[in-house]
């Protein structure tokens, strides 16, 4: 049986939030009996885009992850509903009834990932339906898919085959992976959002100016001579290692360029870092 | 049928006879339109009227008496008719009345006398539109999606979308995909790749955000009156922005404005009436500002509030005269671009350029895809903005943040290296070019002793000189695309003290590298995609329905294609727009035109008052937003509570912004409350053709998908009733309705060659299909770089502004790029301002202007928002307000945000979401501080066009904690001969604020 997952580009979101907007747009001053009561208006909604900027000024980067009910096959909400309050669908969509919930706010807290949203005026525990009363009806989609203009979301139904291929052919990912709780949301290109980068830039001077040394080799190493990674300087002379793990420890840079004294600098990584100019 | 008839009756007697045969057939019509429309029995009933049909000689002729929604008619000349219609003779009276409808003969016979139409203006006009709705009844409109749910289809300014109605309301609003029936989009085949985008619209976030802003509690539902305006006793003008209203009638609040306005012109002359709407409104050809409004106005004589080139400046005053482009506001024409790109290009340099905050204009996300092409194929990408934008977040690459307003010093530097290293086309530079000698030798240094080498820019821009040769040389070895502006000369960087230089210099950049050849042209992929350049339908600066020739592009195509009744403004004197507070304040103030005809349109230096004119007294506001996107805009406040303006009236969706501070109000509905016709991000006129920017043409029915809220109405109805008071209903509206103006603007476009208005309204679109490869525009600026005569499909520049054969070279004196520009020799060649040729001249208000520096260190830039476009999609309860990089929700209040880095927020013990005081000695604001790495230190990032304006205090002299951050901005033109805005240079301090220091809410 092919079920439900929604599969999310990290690198395609550019924060436009045209997901967190249909959703609203969707859900709030609309009931869809059986799926899911009248979102709020205002305040948190049932998608939201966390953003993460990694560096400092003037080497960063930027990258959003829009974060929703993760439909999980261990879903800690579905444990939490003593009485069939949260259920899972055979195409795995997990709902919340909105009859049978009323009054179970301790199904909000029971969310590792925070996505379950106390509306107050209905007394009720709301989140991600993924249109399911849409998808019954051959939507093919669910809203914030059909509005994302950049193709960072995609929903599929897939095998599991189809899933297991998907993912070595992406490198799709499970996000907080050690919750455990085995979502149907996966990642493409997680590691933007969820590692760090060492990146610097070399310089030389030549003729008593400073220019941007280009194509020079530089090489990252752990724990003595382990080769994390080796680069080439582009035209500005910068260079990046990226996906490597935050709070990891200490890396050795070594920067080498033909005719000149190489540099080695020793980075103890907290999180993403700029060594700034180094010049050979 | 029509010919067929008017063939047969050759003789005046069988004409007459036919006439009379019409004329009886009418009732017959009502009657059973009445019997089968309980809609149009119901408005039959509100008069019980007689109307006489006739010749004006009476010998022939018809009355009908109309009794409770029954209509009798006898043949004959009635005594005492309360409407009478007179046709010259039974040849115009056929003309006009045999089906299908034809407005050129009614024109005709409307200019020449021919008909006349006699009665009081509330029963001429109620007469007229009973015999549209008669012919309207029963239109099919929409598609049934069963569960009783309708889809409409409307347009908006961020793109089209489906509209799903359920029990007269809306319940969802999504972007349009298309069906199986409408055309493939285009491919383009480049480096062994085929590229199309997807069959379906995108949409911006605040056009996503509709449904919330058209059911916002901030909606004004009736007609309003300030409680202690009267006036015919104290208007308390003091009190404007201060104090509340209270709910009139209609009848009431027009009698009002129509007496104000015959006062006026009674107790001062014609002109006294100043009228202004933003730069936007809610789309539509007919609905925008440029339509309906002026048609109104111009039967009343008028004031206009005369627009800058808002967010064009430094291409109109600066770059147009090295290239001419007059006609695109000195931004470069763009045709074939997207296929150039992605075939021949190898870099990218986006300066102050962010397509992926503002959609280009008007185009949502359209351009984004093919970004990701260039991004896949592996195009070297490099952004120049004090600000890391989101165009640089999403594709990455070099990032360069100059201090801001310094921007030419870079593009000096530039110039320099290649200069010196022989880094540009000479070949093309002697043949295209004209004075680069002489700009050369600046450069060297040998005018004024500076080379400007990239050490000279470190001490201004800040970029490290290394980082400016290596970005010299990359662009002077690869063949590159430069995208200047968010669509190509649309943006930040042109609107700062040194903005006209800055532009100035893009140009000359692209001089010296061979624009137009292979790979190596204007734009980042948000304008050139290769839809159908020749299927005509209007963009919404051609003027609508205004009949306005002078004043929009009108003349150019719709006014021939739709014929229509032409409308004339008789008061020939304006008010600069960004000098209104001076206007009212001071009484006088000077300006200079946007008038993008030719080079030289920009020179006319005008006055007001004008010669024999007076000082304007009254103020008919479309819409509340100057206070976000005017500059130093607690000028605009102090005005409004001015003696010298009588009377103020605010005609609007929204109770905002400068809606508070009006006498009266009129509410109007929105757009998805009306009939209207559009095209996706076609605006015509200054952005010919900017239908460019998306990857399918869409034509939009903009159906009325539900009925205006509480009292509104729309634009057109409530200037309508006006006209109705002051004499001119049916020559405002000729007598028929929006949805029959729909019909005529349809009939004028290319659209009825294609698809039959009965389809198109139900279906609500069109997709224009894209042309064969074989047929697609050539590529802009090609023919120049090959001394081939123009082949671009535009009209611009106009035949007499070729100075040798017409369509041979650009618009300038020597018909080349002009590194020294013959119309400045001409017009100011001393201007310290504005050279002769583009110089390095610091900004009146940054890092040079020592004293003020000292006093506030800190930049702000306020570039065009990104989630809401000017002040659409902001406050209204919007659920843009919730999206964290918009606004802020602190202690039950949505702030504005401003970025600073975390540098320059550690030294003033800031943290991420404190509240801060944002000011300068122009005003204060308090914003929500975003700690952040995408600034560097000393400049700090916030947009422009908040919808709320809220004093703590006294209005126009407390902070505003709605984020108007125009507040802060100078009032100062970038260079005194002109009209402009230079809201990029301004410089302010922040500190921590106390949120106990100033009134809540």
């Amino acid at each position: 049986m092919k079920r439900w997952h929604l599969i999310i580009d990290i690198e395609k979101c550019e924060n436009c939030n045209n997901c967190f907007l249909a959703c609203k747009d969707e859900h709030v001053d609309n009931e869809w009996p059986g799926y899911a009561a009248p979102q709020k208006g205002e305040g948190k909604g049932w998608i939201e885009v966390l953003g993460k900027e990694r560096g400092v000024y003037p080497f960063i980067d930027v990258a959003y992850l829009p974060l929703t009910c993760m439909h999980c096959d261990d879903a800690p909400c579905i444990k939490a509903s003593k009485n069939g309050e949260v259920y899972k669908r055979p195409d795995g969509i997990v709902i919340i009834d909105p009859r049978k919930a009323k009054g179970k706010k301790e199904i909000v807290s029971s969310c590792p990932y925070g996505v379950i949203v106390w509306n107050e005026g209905l007394n009720l525990p709301q989140k991600c339906t993924l249109c399911a009363h849409l998808l019954d009806e051959n939507w093919g989609k669910t809203r914030c898919v059909q509005s994302c203009p950049t193709g960072a979301l995609r929903l599929a139904a897939l095998s599991e085959d189809e899933l297991e291929g998907l993912k070595t052919l992406e490198g799709l990912e499970v996000y907080r992976p050690h919750l455990n709780t085995k979502p149907m949301v996966l990642y493409k290109n997680l590691y933007r959002f969820t590692h760090c980068f060492i990146g610097g830039s070399v310089a030389t001077i030549i003729d008593g100016k400073e220019e941007c040394l280009e194509g020079a080799r530089v090489t990252l190493t752990k724990d003595g001579d382990k080769i994390i990674g080796e680069t080439k300087t582009d035209c500005f002379g910068d260079f990046k290692f990226d996906r490597l793990e935050e709070d990891s420890g200490l890396y050795t840079v070594k920067i080498e360029s033909p005719g000149k004294e190489g540099k080695t600098l020793q980075v103890d990584l907290k999180k993403s870092t700029y060594i700034g100019v180094i010049y050979l | 049928m029509k010919g067929a008839i008017k063939f047969l009756a050759k003789t005046e007697a069988v004409k007459k006879k036919i006439f009379a045969i019409v004329l009886y057939a009418l009732q017959l019509k009502l009657n059973k339109t009445a019997r089968e429309h309980d809609d149009f029995k119901k408005r039959l009933k509100e008069k019980d009227i007689v109307v006489q049909i006739k010749l004006k000689d009476n010998s022939c002729g018809r009355y009908y008496s109309i009794r409770d929604g029954v209509v009798s008619s006898k043949k004959g000349i009635h005594e005492k008719p309360d409407v009478a219609i007179l046709f010259e003779n039974a040849v115009v009276a056929l003309d006009v009345l045999l089906p299908p409808r034809d407005y050129l003969a009614t024109i005709n016979a409307m200019k020449s006398f021919q008909i006349g139409l006699e009665g009081p203006e509330e029963l001429t006009s109620w007469w007229m539109e009973m015999l549209c709705l008669m012919l309207n009844m029963g239109i099919e409109y929409g598609v049934d999606v069963g569960r009783g749910v309708k889809r409409y289809t409307s347009n908006t300014n961020g793109g089209p979308v489906f509209v799903y109605v359920k029990d007269g309301k809306i319940i969802r609003i999504t972007p349009i995909e298309f069906d199986e029936k409408d055309p493939d989009p285009w491919t383009i085949t480049a480096r062994g790749r085929k590229f199309t985008p997807p069959k379906k619209t995108t949409i911006a976030p605040y056009t996503q955000v509709f449904k919330s802003m058209i059911y916002s509690p901030d909606r004004i539902l009736y007609p309003m009156k300030r409680v202690d305006f009267d006036p015919n006793g104290e208007r308390n003008v003091k009190n404007r922005g201060i104090s509340g209203y209270e709910r009139i009638s209609w009848d009431e609040a027009l009698d009002i404005v129509a007496n104000e306005i015959k006062r006026v012109k009674r107790e001062y002359g014609p002109g006294a009436i100043v009228n202004g709407s933003g730069s936007h409104h809610l789309w539509g050809v007919l609905g925008y500002w440029l339509s309906a409004r002026l048609r109104f106005f111009n039967h009343i004589g008028w004031t206009p509030i005369a627009h800058n080139p808002d967010s064009w400046e430094g291409w109109y005053w600066g770059a147009m005269h090295h290239w001419g482009q007059s006609m695109h506001l000195g931004a470069p024409e763009s045709y074939g671009t997207v296929e150039d790109c992605l075939k021949e290009c190898e870099m990218v340099v986006f300066w102050s350029s962010d397509p992926e905050a503002t959609g280009g204009v008007y185009a949502a996300f359209e351009g984004t895809i093919r970004r990701q092409w260039l991004k896949e194929l592996g195009v070297q990408m490099v952004h120049i903005d004090p600000y890391y934008n989101h165009t640089a977040a999403l594709f990455g690459g070099k990032w360069l943040a100059p201090r801001p307003a310094t921007g030419n010093s870079l593009a000096l530097a530039i110039a320099y290296v290649w200069i010196t290293e022989g880094l540009y086309d000479k070949e093309y530079v002697e043949k295209n070019t004209h004075g680069f000698e002489a700009w050369k030798d600046y450069i060297l240094g040998k005018e004024d002793g500076i080379p400007k080498t990239p050490e000279w820019q470190e001490g201004e821009a800040g970029i490290p000189a290394r980082e400016v040769r290596a970005l010299a040389r990359q662009w002077g070895r690869k063949k590159t695309y430069l995208a200047a502006g968010g669509l190509s000369g649309f943006g930040s960087a042109c609107r700062d003290a040194t903005g006209n230089e800055w532009a100035r210099s893009m140009v000359c950049l692209m001089a010296m590298q061979g624009l137009g050849k292979p790979g190596v042209n204007m734009g980042g992929m948000q304008q050139g995609t290769p839809v159908d350049m020749n299927f005509y339908f209007p963009g919404y600066a051609e003027g609508g329905l205004s009949g306005d020739i002078a004043n929009t592009a009108s003349a150019v195509n719709l006014y021939v294609r739709m014929p229509h009744l032409p409308t004339v403004n008789t008061v020939y004197q304006m008010i600069p727009r960004l000098r209104l507070p001076e206007a009212i304040l001071e009484g006088h103030t000077i300006g200079y035109p946007t008038d993008p005809k030719t080079i030289e349109g920009q020179f006319r230096k005008f006055e007001y008052p004008a010669p024999g004119y007076p000082k304007v007294r009254m103020y008919y506001k479309y819409g509340g937003s100057h206070f976000g996107t005017m500059c130093e805009t607690n000028r605009y406040a102090r005005m409004y509570r001015s003696e010298n303006l009588e009377f103020v009236v605010n005609q609007s969706i929204w109770f905002e912004g400068e809606a508070k501070f009006a006498d009266i109000i009129l509410p109007a509905c929105t757009s998805f409350e009306r009939w209207d016709i559009s095209e996706f991000a076609n605006c015509g006129g200054y952005i010919q053709h900017s239908f460019n920017q998306v990857n399918n043409r869409v034509c939009i029915m903009q159906h009325k998908c539900i009925e205006p809220l509480g009292e509104s109405k729309s634009d057109f109805q409530i200037f309508n009733e006006l006209a109705k008071r002051l004499g001119f209903s049916i020559m405002f509206s000729e007598g028929i309705t929006e949805l029959d103006w729909c019909k005529r603007l349809f009939d004028a476009t290319d659209l009825p060659k294609f698809i039959t208005w009965e389809e198109f309204l139900k279906k609500g679109y069109y997709v224009v299909p894209p042309p064969p490869e074989s047929m697609r525009a050539p590529v802009s600026f090609r023919c120049f770089a090959e001394g081939r005569h123009k082949d671009t499909p535009e009209i611009a520049p106009l035949p007499a502004d070729y100075t040798e054969e017409v369509f041979k070279g650009l618009q300038t004196q020597t018909g080349k790029i002009e590194f020294v520009c013959s119309s400045l020799v001409r017009f100011d060649p001393d201007d310290p301002e504005r050279p002769v040729m583009t110089k390095y001249i610091p900004a009146w208000e940054g890092h040079h202007t020592k004293e003020l520096y000292g006093k506030y260190p800190l930049q702000l830039i306020t570039p065009h928002a990104r989630y809401s476009f000017h002040t659409m999609g902001d406050g209204k309860r919007s659920w843009v307000n919730d999206i964290p990089e918009h606004r802020v929700l602190i202690n039950g209040y949505y702030y504005w945000i401003v970025r600073i880095n975390s540098k320059d927020a550690a030294a003033r013990g800031i943290k991420n979401n404190d509240l801060v005081k944002v000011f300068n000695d122009r005003g204060a604001v308090i914003c929500a501080a975003k700690v952040t790495e995408r600034v560097p230190p000393g400049t700090v990032h916030s947009y422009e066009s908040s919808a709320i304006y809220d004093p703590i205090g006294e209005p126009g002299e407390s902070p505003d904690r709605g984020g108007c951050m125009n507040i802060l901005t100078p009032s100062r033109p970038i260079i005194k001969k002109s009209h402009s805005i230079a809201a990029n240079s301004c410089l302010v301090e922040v500190e921590k604020w106390n949120e106990t220091d100033g009134g809540g809410r």
